[in-house]
């Protein structure tokens, strides 16, 4: 970079600056050369991390993936004394959670998209628009450390009370345990963390929605819920899904604060109030202690399935992301 | 069919059945809306709230200057020199790929770099704790501070990447066109035009970059853990300590005085996060205003 030749010198006579022209446009040519190899040379970077790192870990894997094969996803048996490993206990624990933290958030989020995008007056959006963002930047660790502190003592003393009285007729909301560090206070935090991921890529699709065809249908005599329901959310719905699913990448991959707050159950948990654990979560928990070598390939298996579960919905979000951008485009 | 009134010119416009319902409907939606908002912002103040309340009780000079079990100093000062290690890494290569894919049009790798970047940015950070440890941590037989800041790295790229490529797609057409007209070469006008007026939203990206890794945990869980907290060690060959590992290996432990300490700790750094994001948002706007004319 610091090869910047100095310009022809003012002044000089013509056959020199002539050469100096030469010169100078064959530096150029180099440097134009250079610039371009430097810039694709990362850019492949990039691509090989992540290869390498897919590589890496089903590498590890492979001594656990050659013992228990495909049979290690459903197995719920894990003893790491015995040397016998199974993520179905996980599996459980981190589809559920999951799934559960959507459920909970996607509506959220999207109510909040709708507002942030439709509702609020200019000067509220541009104050809260950056706080649901802001709820993203909060480090899991210490989402987590609130959580163990004071959410879950008080989802136990009155969330979990209230939901067994009130839905305890099914399975799933049984009665609270003796601690409040739950598979549901973990979805509590994952929903706290997809919210601003949803929300906010929700927001901006309305955003783009054009508004004079609300507008014709507000002149048509819709009600603004009508707008919403009509056009807003059929012309946006592949997006949010996206959204969603971007979110839903997030839960299940989400290590540490799932970790401080599910209690790490061993068995698969009856009712969401019992303890939990999920993939992720079991690697933090175990990775740092593991010391036979059985142990820690079969915590890389884990790392595969996740990795395998968090690249599906990623593409997945993508895939449709894009589908939706191409609609779009082609309605113009 | 009920019979139809005769029509009154006098009477007041007042909706009546069909759309009062559909009015009312509209209305509960909204306010649903804006009860989710409401709550978002409240979960955010509850949690922002409860760690001032905490962190600041345990806040003094000594806590921030100490080694443990007074304070967090070697922490803080791990943290920093992890975190910069991870941007010499991160910021270079995500400004170079943000300039292929922008100034070189990537070609037929566009695609799949985008997909890379997008796949990076919702990686789940233990896959890159495990990655990491697998690359490096295995083979030297030792957890360090220069493969923490690699894994960062790893996670502030896509960040970094696509910030940086946002805001070289707003550089204006007609400052590359008059650089061009002016016979300047490719590589010049990348870096003495384009780069330079870009450097704002470059920044932006960086800190926000910086604001993501400094609360990073679970790679660090695996990569560097193992240290001894009471005095600064900047070796980053050894395991460094760094606040995320110590507020979650705190709230693992039922220890009262502990939990104070991670209260403290969650306070720093949250307040760190918090002010980077908000600058970040600043210097973003004012970057925008700038290119806009």
């Amino acid at each position: 970079m610091s090869t910047a030749a100095s310009p022809a010198a003012p002044g000089s006579v013509q056959p020199s600056r002539s050469r100096s022209a030469d010169r100078r446009r064959s530096l150029d040519r180099f440097g134009d050369g250079l610039l371009r190899t430097v810039c694709a040379a990362a850019a492949v970077t990039a691509v090989g991390i992540l290869v390498l790192s897919a590589y890496q870990i089903i590498d590890h894997a492979s001594p656990a993936i050659s013992k228990f094969g495909l049979g290690f996803l459903f197995s719920t048996e894990w003893l790491p004394n015995f040397g016998v490993f199974g993520a179905g206990t996980l599996l459980y624990g981190t589809l559920v959670s999951s799934f559960f933290a959507l459920l909970l958030g996607a509506p959220i989020a999207i109510a909040i998209g709708l507002y942030l995008s439709l509702l609020a007056p200019k000067g509220i959006r541009g104050v809260i628009s950056p706080m649901v963002e802001m709820l993203a930047a909060i480090p899991s660790v210490i989402l987590g450390f609130w959580g163990v502190l004071l959410l879950a003592p008080f989802v136990h003393k009155h969330v979990e009370p209230f939901l067994h009285d009130t839905l305890g007729f099914i399975p799933l909301f049984g009665p609270p345990q003796t601690t409040g560090l739950s598979v549901f206070t973990a979805s509590l935090i994952l929903t706290i963390m997809i919210i601003p991921i949803v929300a906010s890529i929700s927001r901006d699709l309305f955003l783009a929605v054009p508004r004079d065809v609300q507008e014709g249908a507000s002149a048509l005599g819709a009600t603004r819920w009508e707008v919403v329901r009509g056009i807003v959310l059929p012309t946006t719905s592949s997006g949010v899904i996206a959204a969603s699913l971007l979110g839903l990448g997030r839960a299940l991959g989400e290590a540490i604060a799932v970790a401080q707050v599910i209690g790490a159950g061993e068995k698969i948990p009856e009712s969401l109030f019992e303890p939990g654990d999920t993939i992720a979560a079991r690697i933090a928990n175990q990775f740092p202690g593991a010391i036979t070598e059985m142990h820690k390939a079969s915590l890389y298996y884990l790392g595969a399935i996740l990795l395998v579960i968090g690249l599906a919905s990623n593409l997945c979000a993508q895939w449709i992301g894009r589908r939706f951008d191409y609609r779009r485009a082609a309605a113009r | 069919m009920n019979e139809q009134p005769a029509f009154d010119p006098a009477a007041p416009l007042t909706p009546t059945g069909n759309l009062r319902r559909r009015r009312a409907i509209s209305r509960v939606a909204e306010s649903g809306a804006t009860l989710a908002a409401v709550l978002a912002v409240g979960v955010l103040a509850i949690v922002v709230y409860s760690v001032l309340v905490h962190g600041a009780s345990a806040l003094s000079l000594d806590f921030l200057f100490k080694g443990e079990p007074d304070g967090i100093g070697p922490a803080l000062v791990g943290t920093a020199e992890i975190v910069a290690m991870a941007t010499v890494f991160a910021v270079p290569l995500g400004v170079l790929v943000a300039v292929y894919l922008v100034e070189f049009g990537g070609g037929r790798m566009a695609t799949p770099i985008r997909t890379t970047l997008d796949v990076m940015n919702g990686y789940p950070s233990i896959i890159v704790g495990l990655f990491v440890f697998a690359l490096i941590v295995e083979p030297t037989e030792s957890q360090s501070g220069i493969a923490a800041s690699v894994a960062l790295a790893i996670i502030m790229l896509p960040i970094v990447a696509r910030g940086t490529e946002e805001v070289l797609r707003l550089v204006p057409d007609s400052m590359r066109e008059a650089s061009d007209a002016l016979g300047v070469s490719r590589w010049r006008s990348v870096l003495t035009v384009i780069l330079p007026s870009a450097v704002g939203g470059i920044a932006t990206a960086t800190i926000l970059a910086v604001a993501r890794a400094a609360g990073e945990t679970a790679p660090l869980l695996l990569i560097t853990s193992v240290f001894d907290g009471s005095h600064v060690s900047l070796n980053p060959f050894e395991a460094v300590p760094n606040i995320p590992v110590t507020i979650y290996k705190l709230s693992e432990e039922a220890n009262p005085e502990g939990f104070a300490r991670a209260w403290g700790a969650g306070f720093v750094l949250l307040a760190f996060i918090m002010v980077a994001n908000i600058g970040a948002r600043v210097l973003l706007n004012r970057s925008r205003r700038k290119m806009a004319g």
